[in-house]
């Protein structure tokens, strides 16, 4: 019961800061197109996320190999009855990676265009899905005792689920010009801070809708209203949620993205805490809820990961940290004079 | 629409696809380092060239090899759910383990190499390489002894309508794994021998930054020349694993239908699955399969006809795909033995030989294709051998989905494939950059 209960934490937790790394790729991505003015500006954000990009997307591969070792049936049965969407993150995730690579590679404005457009798709496309594919799960998916799901991907677009999807944009659109304010300079980084400024009401709003319709949409609340302390979590992305805008006000560039990765942090635990036990709930019958305690792995595997995970994870953190403090400064004329830079 | 033939034709098209790519970054990662390692060490300008030519190759091939493994970290649950939750138990901790002891320090460190030539001292730019390498054929050997698991099952038993994990050591030192890492690792380095010299010997050919392109064929030639001998000897050893393990495969792979001692190799056969026999039959050496399979000319090796029909594996595949990898192997081991006899002076003065090479860049990448289609076709109908059957394995789920996922895998690979080696080979001619300070 405990291992179990550590697991499903620890699920949570990566899929946290999944969204909280590459969230911030996410957000400038989306702005890309529309702040990216001239060639140089572009570059400048590529190379704004260049270093850290590949690094980050490994969280979401360990949040998947992490699902997959502790709780197989979950699996399973998330990623066969989400199919067509998750092709779609995975297709999107793609073209934005070539991107990065292929795109400075040939001088021609026609290319440049074609992987432009790649990336900002690339970057939108798996913010809204992932998104749109949290707030079902949180709902309930259709699937049977068997595995069998007996939804279809339309519907997965009902008005919680779009809802859902539009936080999650909205969330990284936040936290990714946080992040440009820091690392880039002049006209590009004024257009920046205007998003963060602008964006930011939308945000409170969206979240605001979100957390009132997830009373009438889910039974998350039910989780809370029997532990009431949880509503601290809420209370911390609310906080957060404030203190990016008074940073930003304050031009304390790097506190206001730490600031937006807490809000984005609290927004996964609002709804990982509202779950739990459950990972994968079924909406035709409670019985075929998929739970820590009904779909983990044998106590030794998840053991085994667990030491795995706690002698590693904190490895990776610590040479993530010092990558992330090694490309903090503001990308330069020099910077994308390098050979490789994209 | 069948979902589980549909699921095997993508799966097969999504890592064959990604196998072109992962090779290369294997084998090619480790010479870079070794390379800028003698920059670092040197200060001789020409290593520095070498380092950052290879590297631009390096870099493109690279991002093609993450993002084409993006996806089968996911297939598993997507297609195979089936598969994924009979054996997750065993196999996904070992994907796990991968990701977040590999590719996070790969991934990484790739960045900080990219983006770290002014912040970091030249040593440790090297390290960073190094980091990168390791990390890389480290994610090999995790994902090797998954597939030895698929193989040739260890470590778990029957509990709860699954198989769970009882002796993990088992499943990381499980004979399977171990000779497929020793196998595929050094096959990788030949593939990027190969690479190297190939690329070298265009511009050696055309007589131009010889300095460069002359030092990275002669240090291509000794990694090539030593791995190709290499290969061919465990893959011996592999053999008479397989057929210890897998006799249906070893069958297949020969194309043996008739069980007898003394059993020959076939140079050249095409086998009828209908009529359980060979139709034509070109050159047989008696005694050799058994010789190769057992170690000992007079050991019987049982024939597919011996096997029920429905656990035999596809033959045709399996037995010319065995083929080719041995013979590209062994043509592989004939050329960098002649070219390390020119090597101390005389490959300048050996176009023929050069032209050659260049035109050999293809062969380790066939062979390595191959040696998979052995390996896994091999193994069918079997999806982990003996325990579960591929056709129990796949997904319930609309064959339809899974028809348009196959065919915009088909389209988008099929172009990203068009690209990066368009940009390959255009910065393989460009040769070395002028240095800019
Ligand atoms: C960790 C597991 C694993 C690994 C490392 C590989 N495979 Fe595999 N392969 C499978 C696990 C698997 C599988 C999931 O087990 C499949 C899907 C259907 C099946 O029967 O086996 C399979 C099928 C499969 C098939 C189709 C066989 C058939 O259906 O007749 C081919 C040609 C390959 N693979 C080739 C490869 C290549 C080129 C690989 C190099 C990256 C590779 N496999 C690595
Ligand atoms: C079918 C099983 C496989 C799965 C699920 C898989 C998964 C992945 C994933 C998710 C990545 C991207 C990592 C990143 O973003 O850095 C990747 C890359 C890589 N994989 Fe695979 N892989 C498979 C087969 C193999 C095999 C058999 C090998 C080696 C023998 C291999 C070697 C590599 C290497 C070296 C990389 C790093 C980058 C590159 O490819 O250029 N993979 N793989
Ligand atoms: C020259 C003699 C060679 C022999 C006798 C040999 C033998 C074998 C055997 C028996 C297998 C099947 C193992 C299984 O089914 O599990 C295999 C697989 C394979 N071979 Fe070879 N091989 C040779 C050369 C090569 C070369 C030159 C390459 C590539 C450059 C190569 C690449 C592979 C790969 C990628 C596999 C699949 C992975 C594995 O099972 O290890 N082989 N080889």
């Amino acid at each position: 019961m405990v291992l179990q209960s550590i697991w499903f934490f620890l699920w949570g937790l990566l899929w946290a800061v999944f969204f909280i790394t590459d969230g911030f790729d996410f957000g400038v991505g989306t702005v890309y197109p529309f702040i990216g003015k001239t060639d140089t500006e572009r570059r400048t954000m590529l190379n704004a996320i260049g270093p850290l990009w590949d690094g980050n997307e490994v969280w979401l591969l360990t949040a998947g190999g992490v699902t997959f070792a502790a709780f197989p049936k979950v699996y399973a049965v998330m990623f066969s009855s989400l199919y067509t969407p998750l092709m779609l993150i995975l297709f999107a995730l793609i073209l934005r990676g070539v991107s990065f690579e292929f795109r400075s590679k040939i001088e021609s404005d026609a290319w440049k265009k074609v992987w432009d457009t790649c990336f900002s798709v690339g970057s939108f496309l798996p913010a809204l899905l992932f998104g749109v594919a949290f707030a079902n799960i949180f709902q309930g998916i259709p699937f049977d005792d068997q595995g069998l799901y007996h939804g279809n991907t339309l519907k997965l677009l009902n008005p919680y689920g779009l809802l859902g999807g539009v936080l999650f944009v909205l969330l990284f659109i936040q936290h990714g010009a946080n992040w440009l304010a820091i690392r880039t300079d002049g006209d590009l980084q004024q257009r920046a801070i205007s998003i963060t400024r602008k964006n930011w009401p939308i945000l409170v709003a969206v979240a605001v809708i979100f957390l009132i319709a997830s009373y009438f949409a889910t039974p998350l609340y039910d989780n809370y209203f029997k532990n009431p302390v949880l509503f601290l979590i809420i209370l911390v992305a609310v906080i957060a949620l404030f203190a990016t805008r008074i940073f930003s006000a304050k031009q304390a560039w790097f506190k206001a993205w730490f600031a937006s990765a807490v809000t984005i942090m609290g927004c996964t635990f609002f709804g990982v805490a509202g779950l739990f036990p459950n990972l994968f709930p079924s909406s035709l019958d409670k019985a075929y809820n998929l739970t820590a305690f009904n779909a983990s792995s044998s106590p030794l595997t998840l053991k085994i990961m667990l030491t795995v995970v706690v002698i590693f994870i904190p490895v990776v953190i610590a040479y993530q940290v010092w990558a992330y403090i090694l490309f903090k400064d503001t990308v330069t004329k020099k910077d994308l004079e390098l050979d490789d830079a994209y | 629409m069948d979902p589980v033939f549909l699921s095997r034709l993508q799966f097969a098209a999504a890592t064959m696809f990604h196998f072109l790519f992962v090779p290369l970054t294997l084998g090619l990662s480790l010479i870079i380092a070794y390379m800028e390692t003698k920059y670092a060490k040197t200060g001789e300008e020409v290593y520095l060239k070498m380092t950052k030519f290879w590297g631009k190759l390096f870099l493109v091939n690279f991002a093609l090899g993450v993002v084409t493994g993006i996806t089968l970290e996911f297939q598993f649950g997507t297609n195979w759910s089936r598969y994924s939750e009979y054996v997750g138990d065993v196999f996904g901790s070992l994907l796990a383990i991968e990701a977040s002891v590999a590719f996070f320090l790969e991934s990484t460190f790739i960045g900080i190499w990219i983006f770290g030539w002014k912040k970091l001292s030249a040593k440790a730019h090297a390290t960073v390489m190094w980091l990168v390498a390791g990390a890389g054929n480290l994610s090999a050997v995790w994902i090797l002894l998954a597939n030895g698991f698929m193989q040739h099952p260890v470590g778990y038993t029957i509990n709860n309508g699954r198989a769970e994990l009882v002796d993990f050591l088992a499943v990381i030192t499980n004979k399977h794994g171990l000779l497929e890492i020793f196998h595929v690792v050094p096959a990788s380095l030949l593939l990027a021998a190969f690479f190297i010299m190939g690329i070298s010997a265009y511009h050696l050919l055309k007589k131009q930054h010889v300095e460069v392109f002359h030092k990275s064929f002669r240090m291509a030639l000794v990694v090539g020349f030593v791995c190709s001998i290499f290969v061919a000897i465990e893959g011996d050893l592999h053999g008479t694993n397989v057929s210890a393990t897998q006799p249906a495969k070893l069958a297949a792979m020969e194309a043996h239908w008739e069980t007898t001692k003394r059993a020959p190799i076939i140079l050249f056969a095409i086998p009828s699955e209908e009529q359980e026999k060979n139709l034509v039959e070109i050159g047989s050496i008696p005694g050799m399969l058994s010789l190769l399979g057992y170690h000992d000319f007079n050991a019987e090796v049982k024939g597919l006809r011996d096997f029920p029909k429905d656990e035999r594996p596809p033959v045709l595949p399996t037995f010319i795909g065995f083929r080719t990898m041995v013979g590209l192997g062994t043509l592989m081991i004939l050329l960098t033995s002649y070219g390390f006899i020119l090597r101390r002076n005389k490959l300048l003065e050996s176009p023929t030989y050069l032209k050659i090479m260049m035109f050999a860049i293809p062969a380790p990448y066939i062979a390595m294709e191959s040696g998979w289609i052995v390996a896994e076709v091999g193994r069918q109908p079997w999806i982990v051998y003996g325990l579960m059957r591929t056709s129990q394995a796949a997904s319930p789920i609309d064959g339809i989905q899974v028809l348009i996922s196959l065919i915009a895998f088909i389209l988008v690979y099929g172009l990203l494939g068009a690209v990066g080696y368009y940009l390959i080979v255009k910065f393989a001619k460009k040769g070395p950059e002028p240095e800019t300070e």
